[in-house]
């Protein structure tokens, strides 16, 4: 569809503006959420000091009373597991922008607008990736800095970090599908909070699954967050990657197919 | 002239709620159609379904020519929406709110920012381009937000109560901007619930309650036909308003007994005026006050639908429109009786 139709007009109508650009639209929207980002420091709080003291917590405070597999130490086992978790429970902001753009009426005023259908909730994801490049860089310096020493080989970190930025933007067009849905900013704070608290902890993020409870140990085994996280791990500690990748990415995939179609879905359906 | 907004029987139902039952609406090119009601006839959905935000359930409605349910992008890149809210990100600054939403109504990179410019520098916003959103008073939010409904230069501009909740000085600037507008040849519907709004600003007003258009005309006319001029005479002495009566019989004067006053239309004719009161003084009655008074467009609303209109009751809180619609009416019916 294209807004340069003239067919029917009882009114006439110059020239109007081109077809709505995808990658553009998706841009601008990038750009508003990180300059929103930038004017509000305390934000700062979840985005880079939330993550430094979880890490500092289980390194030196949890981390002695936790048993590791074979051949890791425990913060080799952690690193990897702490940015899955912050990867995962940073999406919930999304969710929360999301409730809070149709409580203003901005998801009116963008619906009310020519620009593409899928940019609104598109730049909000890409956004989330500039944000989580930053809390990822953040979280190893100081994994680094307290004893992580990850395999330098490049691909493998390459890899380890695709898996983490592809989890994360799968999170985001769920989170995004959450916030359209319940459109009350503290509803969507308590729901991402009540689904993504359980499936992180219920995982291999700070303790090893084999060390749970039998009935336990199934539901980590499946939880995309244990995949996630052990597929970095294998990476990052130079092992063989098993089967864990490929799942992992079954259900990267899957999620956001299933999210992004839906959420797309409820945005062009939103009005407040 | 051409039509720049048409709406052939909207039906729209929101669970069992009828919001709109039927409603039709046009606007020539140019002109302001005011859209009159009180809370919850329907008047903001029927501007959502014109703006493409909802669809309708049976109807057709077109904007400058397109059809809003087939041709939504093609509506969407000639019209400005602005809500009763001020739908902007408070952590930009003003120059950043509009130059994304130029961007977004693709007018370019270069556009975009010049009329950023331009529009802050007319609604006097230059001095605070520079500054988060959040840091604006009430009234600097509503004409940013107005401005960003303006950066796409709009053909057809609905406005959803836009002076719902401000101050009367930011009230007459915008009613000034709306002015501009229609010089420059813009159409604009323009919803309020604010009697005075409509018949100071629009050229053509559709009065709707209960999801239809139950009048519709200029000011001038709907104010006619609820009556013309009135002579409105209080008298000094209750006692005497029998006497009075018969005095001004021949004026077809009425009697409100409980203030002691007498009504008697004016027509063409103004010398009505002096001879209804030398006839009083013939008579030996005294009176306390005397005026001319012009229907408004309450009495209108009053004539037309037997409640009055609701104000002061603008609706702040996000509730959905039917729902807060209902309560409203029930109560103003319960006043009116």
């Amino acid at each position: 569809m294209t807004a340069t139709t003239t067919a029917a007009t009882t009114t006439p109508v110059d020239a109007r503006a081109p077809a709505p650009h995808l990658l553009a639209d998706t841009l601008v929207i990038a750009r508003r959420h990180l300059l929103a980002l930038s004017r509000q420091p305390q934000l700062l709080v979840f985005v880079v000091i939330q993550p430094i003291m979880f890490v500092l917590l289980f390194r030196f405070v949890f981390g002695g009373a936790i048993r590791t597999p074979p051949g890791y130490s425990y913060v080799d086992y952690l690193m990897p597991g702490i940015i899955t978790q912050t990867v995962a429970f940073g999406s919930s902001g999304t969710a929360v922008a999301m409730a809070d753009d149709i409580q203003k009426g901005i998801i009116d005023r963008f619906r009310a607008l020519p620009m593409s259908r899928s940019a609104v909730i598109g730049g909000r994801v890409l956004s989330d990736l500039a944000r989580l490049l930053l809390t990822i860089g953040v979280m190893t310096l100081v994994g680094v800095l307290i004893g992580w020493r990850p395999d330098l080989n490049p691909l493998r970190l390459v890899a380890a970090l695709g898996f983490g930025l592809g989890f994360g933007q799968a999170m985001s067009w769920l989170s995004a599908l959450v916030g359209l849905s319940i459109r009350s900013v503290e509803a969507a704070q308590a729901a991402s909070f009540v689904g993504i608290f359980p499936l992180t902890f219920a995982s291999s993020v700070f303790v090893p699954v084999q060390f749970m409870p039998g009935w336990l140990q199934a539901f980590a085994r499946a939880n995309p967050i244990t995949l996630v996280a052990s597929t970095i791990r294998a990476l990052t500690h130079g092992d063989a990657v098993g089967h864990s990748w490929w799942e992992a990415l079954i259900w990267l995939v899957a999620i956001t197919a299933a999210a992004s179609i839906a959420a797309t879905r409820k945005y062009k359906q939103t009005s407040s | 002239m051409p039509l720049a907004i048409r709406a052939d029987g909207l039906v729209k139902h929101f669970g069992t709620t009828v919001a709109l039952d039927g409603l039709d609406l046009s606007a020539e090119q140019g002109r302001v159609l005011g859209v009159l009601g009180p809370n919850g006839a329907g008047k903001t959905t029927a501007v959502r379904i014109l703006a493409t935000l909802l669809v309708a359930d049976r109807g057709h409605a077109e904007v400058a020519g397109f059809d809003v349910a087939r041709q939504p992008q093609e509506v969407r890149s000639v019209i400005g929406l602005t809500g009763q809210y001020a739908a902007l990100d408070e952590n930009l600054t003003g120059l950043e709110n509009l130059d994304m939403i130029g961007r977004l109504a693709q007018i370019g990179k270069a556009q975009a920012r010049q009329r950023a410019g331009e529009l802050l520098e007319r609604f006097d916003l230059a001095n605070a381009a520079g500054r988060p959103a959040r840091t604006y008073s009430g009234g600097m939010r509503r004409r940013l937000d107005l401005a960003a409904s303006l950066v796409g230069r709009p053909v057809v501009l609905f406005l959803d109560e836009p002076t719902t909740g401000l101050d009367p000085q930011s009230r007459n600037a915008l009613w000034e901007v709306v002015r501009d507008l229609v010089t420059d040849g813009t159409t604009i519907l323009l919803t309020t619930q604010y009697l005075e709004e409509a018949d100071k600003l629009a050229d053509e007003i559709a009065v709707i309650d209960e999801g239809r258009v139950i009048a519709r005309g200029t000011p001038t006319e709907l104010k006619a036909s609820v009556g013309g001029e009135v002579l409105a005479m209080q008298l000094a002495d209750a006692g005497q308003v029998d006497a009075a009566v018969a005095a001004l019989g021949p004026f077809g004067a009425e009697a409100r007994v409980e203030d002691a006053t007498i009504n008697i239309p004016v027509g063409a004719d103004k010398r009505v005026l002096s001879a209804a009161v030398r006839r009083l003084d013939e008579a030996g009655i005294a009176l306390a006050d005397l005026g001319t008074r012009r229907p408004s467009l309450d009495d209108v609303f009053l004539g037309l639908t037997g409640h009055v209109a609701e104000g002061g009751e603008a609706g702040q809180d996000g509730s959905p429109p039917p729902r807060q619609s209902r309560s409203g009416r029930r109560r103003s019916r319960k006043e009116a009786a």
